[in-house]
């Protein structure tokens, strides 16, 4: 969950009251953000998963990816991430992880300084 | 606006290619030149649909490059990138560009070449059209594709077994198709126990890395007879986007961008789901079979795994899909995919498909960008 030494799961609010994650320039009624969410706050739950086996340069092998919906105050909000285990089933609770490299930058035919390459994994809650 | 009609079609063999994209792109398109009875330097527009030459061999300009191989110089041309929907989208300005008046005889070539690079470098360049959020995590369009079919298996109460099944017709229609990548069925039992690429989706879910091209020929219907007695018309076409960020999406087996270009085709066509005789569903992955056919209303939200349970969908059946073999046996070279399924169409339509053939006088085919993230949906009619 929520360290104050690392970096926000930083989701986006708009005016109509929805909240994305990733943030967008505009969000679904076409007006800026008008404030932040940190996701890493709140659990979530699995929505679906998978275990890719089929990797690109750079990315682990297998490699559990998830689809989970955060519930803020209300809100959905959903957000696509790694896996810590395979060992989950659709519906459980899960939680955020920090990791400082997800995927090996510069490995892949992506630029490396274009994006960052850290950001959250999702582990079930004990 | 007037009508659009298409007079000659052509497709490379599919599959590993010692061509290169240059070679491949005009092999297609002297083919369909010939098949038109037109020479290039008669062509106005020349559209190049291509996803990647830059990243995937260091071939840029290539639209250009296309239209001096094929002696179609001074016609205009552009290259149209959309992912894996260039093709559709090449059909699309292609239509466009005749229907509005600025071409009298517009071309249409897509292409790709692919086997050269390893399966994890070619992964690699399809999902570098992802959202950094999502690339950052490896994710990739296959690994999309595990993702919603557990979604779709699990929300729906659909058995495993029923994607297997389209796997296993599209092979058994493929087998049937000279220009096929893969000419040979697969039974059940050697899809489900193909190994896992992205659970629980499995080796023989997924359709092939390809090389090979596509062309066609377009001009207004009014005309159409000076070139060849037997035609068919593009009656409607729709294109549309949906998120970029895939997990956006409200319902995560529901394309948007399926319903709304299946919706715009139709209302332009003044057609329906019901009139539609055959159809080419973008089968990159055995689940899209699914969403496609739902999303353009063939079947009911939910229902599609149904209809290829109770052979609906057979080339016998009610509403024959992929009777080319689709992406899955045919092979998916990326620029190419687009074009080939509405030469699949073309061949049904013209009554030309060999062992193919099925009665039809009105087909579909939908074409898929990214995971659902931009679709063309075009409709053809048999000339009257």
């Amino acid at each position: 969950m929520s360290d104050e030494n690392q970096p926000a799961m930083e989701a986006a609010r708009y005016p109509d009251g929805s909240i994305l994650y990733p943030a967008h320039p505009v969000g679904p009624d076409g007006n800026e953000p008008v404030g932040t969410v940190d996701l890493s706050e709140y659990t979530a739950t699995l929505i679906t998963w998978t275990s890719s086996t089929a990797t690109p340069p750079g990315v682990r092998q297998p490699n559990h990816l998830g689809i989970v919906e955060f519930d803020v105050e209300g809100e959905p909000v959903r957000a696509i991430g790694q896996l810590t285990t395979d060992e989950v089933e659709i519906g459980e609770t899960v939680e955020a992880i920090y990791a400082e490299e997800l995927r090996e930058p510069g490995a892949g035919i992506r630029e490396p300084e274009s994006q960052a390459w850290d950001g959250y994994r999702f582990q079930p809650v004990e | 606006m007037e009508r659009v009609a298409i007079i000659g079609a052509s497709m490379t063999q599919f599959g590993q290619r010692d061509s290169w994209i240059r070679e491949l792109l005009a092999e297609a398109g002297q083919a369909c030149l010939d098949d038109a009875g037109v020479e290039g330097s008669e062509v106005d527009h020349l559209y190049v649909s291509n996803m990647a030459s830059g990243e995937f061999e260091g071939q840029t300009g290539i639209a250009n490059a296309v239209a001096h191989d094929l002696n179609a110089i001074p016609a205009y041309t552009a290259r149209i990138d959309q992912t894996s929907s260039s093709g559709g989208a090449g059909v699309y300005s292609a239509w466009q560009s005749v229907a509005s008046g600025a071409s009298d005889l517009t071309m249409l070539v897509g292409g790709e070449k692919m086997t050269h690079r390893t399966t994890a470098e070619a992964t690699d360049v399809i999902a570098s059209l992802t959202h950094p959020a999502e690339y950052k995590h490896g994710v990739t369009l296959p690994s999309f594709a595990g993702l919603t079919a557990r979604r779709y298996l699990h929300v729906h109460d659909a058995p495993r077994e029923s994607l297997a099944k389209v796997a296993v017709k599209n092979h058994k229609n493929g087998v049937d198709n000279p220009h096929a990548q893969f000419q040979k069925e697969v039974d059940l039992e050697t899809v489900m126990e193909s190994p896992i690429i992205a659970d629980p989706l499995r080796l023989y879910d997924f359709c092939p890395i390809t090389d090979g091209s596509a062309a066609l020929m377009l001009c207004p219907e009014s005309v159409a007879k000076e070139y060849t007695d037997d035609y068919v018309t593009i009656a409607g076409i729709g294109g549309a986007t949906d998120t970029h960020v895939v997990h956006e999406r409200a319902d995560p087996t529901v394309m948007g961008g399926v319903v709304d270009s299946g919706e715009d085709a139709y209302e332009m066509a003044g057609l329906g789901p019901d009139d539609i005789d055959m159809a080419e569903l973008h089968d990159m992955f055995t689940i899209l079979e699914f969403l496609q056919s739902e999303g353009l209303g063939f079947f009911e939200q939910g229902e599609g795994w149904k209809a290829v349970e109770e052979g609906v969908t057979d080339r016998d059946g009610e509403l024959p899909i992929n009777t080319s073999g689709g992406l899955k046996s045919k092979g998916h070279p990326l620029g190419a995919s687009g074009v080939a399924q509405i030469y699949e169409v073309y061949q049904q339509l013209m009554g030309t498909a060999g062992p193919r053939q099925v009665e039809a006088d009105t087909g579909l085919a939908c074409n898929v960008g990214g995971f659902g993230n931009c679709v063309i949906t075009t409709i053809l009619e048999a000339s009257q």
